[in-house]
Parts: C-alpha cells; structure tokens; sequence
C-alpha cells in the first residue's frame, strides 16, 4: 500500500437497466488521485460523476474495470475499503430527530469508537465546524447551511484516509456555499486527507480543486490542474452581452463568420466567441455586429475559464448538456 | 458476531430513541385497536352468550385475539422507515460504513419486537378495565407477549423486504393493507372458531394471525392445552425465522441494484 495514489480508477463500466432500457452511465472511466489533494469530478447532470462514486464508495459494483481507493481494491476487500472512506451523500443522511451530538457520536459508534472516545471526536468536530452552540439542539431546527456542515462532520468521524463528497453545495445558498468552500479547502490541511469532490459547479471545481477530470456522457473527456486546462485549449473569449434575446441567433451567425471566431455558444442574452487572440479580434467582432445591426450591452474580453475548457472537449456549452441531462438524472446520475 | 450484536444495539436504539420523542406515533397506532376493542366489545357483549365461545365476555375474548392483529398491523409499516432511509441519504450512509448488514435488519425487527411489547401491555390494561379477566396469570401474559412479538416479527421483516423491493411508500402501504383485512377477517380473533363457517375455519389454520390468536387465547386459559400452544408457537417461530432471512435477502438484491 506504499503507493501515494488516494485513488486509482480504471476503465471502470457500468449499465443500468437491460435491453432496451439500458441505460450506460460510465463507458471506461479511469484516473488517479493522488494522497492529500482536493480532487474534482467535473461534469453536467446526468454525466457519471455520482455513478463513479457509488462505485468507488462500495455502495454499486462496476460492470467491468477496477479500482483501488488508500490502496485498497474495491472489489476484493470492500470492507476493508469502508473503514478508510468517508462518504457525504447528495441527500442529506443525519437524523432530524436526533441533535448533532447523538447524529456524531451514533455514527462514531458505529466505527467501533467507544463511547467515550465517539463523544470526543464529536464535540471535536463540532467545533471544528462552529456547530457547538447548537448541538443539543434536534438537528430539524437547524440552517440548511448546518445540516450540510453536520453531513460532512459525520463523513470525518473516523478520520478516513478518503473523503467523498457528492455535489457538497447543491441548494445551499451563496453565503453558506461560500462557508462550505472555506471548510472544504482546510480539509486538506488539518485532517491529512484526499477529497474526491463532484460537482456541476464550474466555479467550484474552479475554487476548490486542485486536479479535477471532466467528465462527459460516461467518459473522462478531459483532465489536469484547472490552469492547466485552460492553458491547454489556449486563446481567449469574446463576450458579448445582447439587450435582447431574440436577437440570439442573428448575432450568433454574424459572429461566427468573423474571422478569427472558432466557436459561438449562446446561454441567454450572452454570446461567448472562442479567438486565439482577444485583443486582436475584438475590432472585427465589433464592426461585425455594427454592420449586422446589433447594439450589444456590452463586449468584454475574457481569460479561458472552465466552460470554455468543457466546450473545447465536449463539444457543446456546459449549462446545455447540464439541463440535458438533468431530465434523465433519476436513471443516471 | 460482537458487531453484529453491537449495531443492532446502536439501531435499534437510534429507533427507540426516536419514538421517545415522538411518542404520538404509538398512541396513534393503537387508535384503531382501541376502536375495536372499545365499540366491537360493546356491540357485540351477548355474542359471548352463544354456545362455542369459551367464555361469558365478548371483551375478555376478543383482547388477547386483538392484541395479535395490532401487532401484526404495525409491523407492516416497519418498512417505511427504510424507504425513508432511502429517500434520504441515511441508507447510502450506512451501506458505505462497516455496519453489518444483517444487523440492519435485526435492528429494525428489534425495534418492532419491543414497541409490541409496549402496545400489547396498553392493551391488556385497557381489556382489564373493560372488565376481561384472565386465570393464566403471568405465564399467560408471557404467552400472549411472545407471540405478539413472533407476529410483528414475521409481518415486519416481510414488510422490510417489499420495501427493499419495490421502494415506494405507497407501494407497500398498499400491499400491508392488502394483506392485513383477509387475514384479520379469516381468524379467530373475532369469532370463535366453533361458530366460523367451515372454510373460513379451514383456511384459519394456514393464518399466522389464528395461531397467535388460539395461542394467546388458550394460554390465558386456567389450565391451558400446552400442546396447542407449543404447536402455534413452535409454527409462529419458524414463519419468523423465514421471513428474517427472506428480508436479508432482499437487501442483498437492493444493494445489487444501486
């Protein structure tokens, strides 16, 4: 187990339902983490992020490949893997009915801690995530911000080696996604953990990740540090903000003729053309929309981010496929 | 083994410890026994009158008879509680940590063994005042108890493997219910099995209701056939057993599908 590989998943396959209703959410996905980073699942609704997670965590068995999570191959010695992992669910999995202290200690319990020692690790992680004040408190009274703390807190009750978080931030709100990226990001500092982090935020992977994989229609399309990948597709984008959104089409045609302009996404009343050269091509954009007679709201030049990364490799805007897929997630996700 | 024993400790104590704070949820399931005990042992006070009852009062009867049907009647829901699990992320949670798999079962069908020894004693107390009396004394009530607890056991281990099974609420609320009427109308729980038309009679005998209910009956009796006893009881052991395991299985399938 000297390996300092936290995770190593290969060619992993799985299907869902038979026949025609088959339903293939992963088709050969393989990468590695290393020990004590923050590693990121990037993908839209639907792409197999949650799949590969159910598979690395021991709650789902792939169809074919394998993996091994601290060294430990999931296969062969699932029990073995469980008592290193740390696994935070989408769903919320603490207990109304119980305060934060019950939810921990029960939990520590669970893992074989004595009393004792699971009343200790509590109030420790309580702590640690400012939960103190209210953990006598049934945790049904409790923020949504809290609960989503709490669910991680009883993910580290016993000092995994891997933690596993799916989605950490869905439907929490601005102030408490921030607070929960605060944590995230010391998780790796002060429990010496790895964290494996799937999410459709690009901003997040952006944030916390300091290694992430794209993941697209049950494939890695993409993977690397998020500067890495940015640099890696080169070039800048143009983005133009239209006063209305009719206007949409007509202006994504008149960008894509200019020259210089690779590739033109619409999301709304805002444009986004791939260039080589922002500055350069800027000009042309410009006289391009004149000439067409649309008056933007504004034209601005920007740096690569990850949805222009996610486009390059997937080959359709981020928050397209993410909707695309968000009908079909209750199969796939 | 020691885990095992120690995780269905830890979950069944989780469940306890849920129903201590919302105690609400046992008086309401005894709302409808309490129904039948009260205006079925009212309506019916001189059916006790007719030959082939074995005794004067209609109450004194029906109580041990009813105290089975209740415990069969809330055992069904014992898989709701899974469903919910599931709906939340409590089940992935646990399916993730070393929890013995098995002692997720036992938990739940501890819980449902010991919340029947409560509703049972409610039960009695009420029959009490209603006037039954009962010649078997202590040993008797033991009886009763035990079978209460063998029946809850089998309905809900039965009710925790459709819900691994079909994962729906409604689902399985609809199947119990199914269930539970023909079987509380094709026993003895309300009429004496000398006054049953003959086929109801005949299929009484393969009613896991009826043995608990013949069981409780005799037991309380001033000098009970122990051979009915044993052979009900002995019947009443087995079915549980198999449901137990049936439930097992069926999680085995539910981890399989996820």
């Amino acid at each position: 187990m000297g390996s300092d590989l936290a995770i190593e998943a290969v060619e992993l396959t799985k299907t869902y339902g038979k026949g025609d209703k088959a339903v293939r959410a992963l088709s050969g996905v393989s990468f590695s983490v290393r020990s004590g980073v923050i590693f990121g699942l990037l993908g839209p609704n639907g792409a197999g992020k949650s799949t590969t997670v159910k598979i690395l965590t021991t709650l789902s068995t792939p169809d074919s490949g394998h993996a091994t999570v601290a060294g430990i191959d999931i296969r062969r010695h699932p029990d073995q893997v469980r008592r290193v992992i740390g696994y935070v669910s989408q769903k919320p999995a603490f207990d109304p009915i119980a305060t934060g202290r019950e939810n921990l200690v029960l939990r520590g319990r669970i893992y074989g801690m004595s009393a004792r020692e699971a009343r200790r690790r509590a109030d420790e992680l309580l702590e640690r995530f400012r939960l103190t004040e209210a953990a006598t408190r049934l945790t049904s009274t409790w923020s949504g911000g809290m609960q989503r703390k709490l669910d991680v807190a009883m993910g580290l009750i016993h000092r995994p080696r891997v933690l596993f978080l799916d989605e950490p931030t869905t439907g929490l709100d601005p102030e408490a996604r921030a607070e929960m990226w605060a944590e995230i990001s010391a998780l790796t500092r002060t429990e010496r953990l790895t964290v494996l982090l799937t999410t459709h935020y690009l901003e997040e992977a952006d944030r916390l990740a300091s290694h992430l994989v794209i993941v697209d229609r049950g494939k890695v399309v993409a993977s690397g540090s998020p500067d890495e990948l940015k640099r890696h597709i080169g070039g800048d984008s143009v983005q133009v903000e239209l006063a209305d959104e009719d206007w949409n089409g007509h202006a994504q045609r008149t960008l894509q003729a200019v020259p210089g302009v690779t590739a033109v996404t619409a999301d709304g009343s805002r444009l986004r053309a791939r260039v080589t050269n922002g500055a350069a091509a800027l000009p042309g954009v410009l006289t391009a929309l004149e000439a067409a007679g649309i008056e933007p709201v504004s034209v601005s030049v920007a740096r690569p981010s990850l949805d222009d990364v996610y486009l390059h490799h997937a080959g359709r805007a981020f928050r397209e496929a993410d909707q695309a897929g968000a009908g079909r997630t209750g199969v796939a996700a | 083994m020691t885990t095992f024993i120690a995780h269905t400790g830890l979950l069944t104590g989780r469940s306890l410890r849920t129903l201590s704070r919302q105690p609400a949820y046992l008086l309401f399931t005894l709302v409808q026994p309490m129904v039948w005990l009260l205006l079925f042992g009212q309506l019916f006070t001189r059916i006790a009158e007719l030959p082939g009852f074995s005794t004067d009062s209609y109450v004194e009867y029906l109580t041990p008879g009813l105290i089975a049907m209740t415990a069969m009647m809330t055992a069904g829901w014992s898989g709701t509680s899974f469903i919910e699990d599931m709906e939340r992320g409590v089940m992935d949670q646990t399916l993730t940590s070393p929890v013995s798999r098995g002692a997720v079962i036992t938990g739940s069908l501890a819980y449902q063994g010991i919340t029947t020894v409560i509703q049972s004693l409610i039960m009695f107390g009420v029959g009490l005042l209603l006037g039954a009396r009962y010649a078997g004394g202590v040993l008797g009530v033991g009886i009763v108890l035990l079978c209460a607890v063998l029946l809850a056991v089998t309905f809900a281990a039965l009710s925790d493997a459709v819900a691994l099974l079909v994962r729906q609420q409604e689902a399985l609320i609809g199947i119990s219910q199914f269930l539970a009427l023909p079987l509380s109308f094709l026993s003895s729980v309300m009429m004496a099995p000398a006054l049953m038309p003959d086929w109801v009679a005949d299929v009484a005998t393969f009613n896991p209701l009826d043995w608990a209910a013949v069981a409780s009956r005799e037991a309380l009796t001033a000098s009970p056939d122990w051979g009915v006893i044993f052979s009900r009881v002995g019947s009443l052991l087995a079915l549980a057993v198999v449901m137990g395991w049936l439930a097992t299985r069926a999680f085995r399938a539910y981890q399989r599908s996820i």
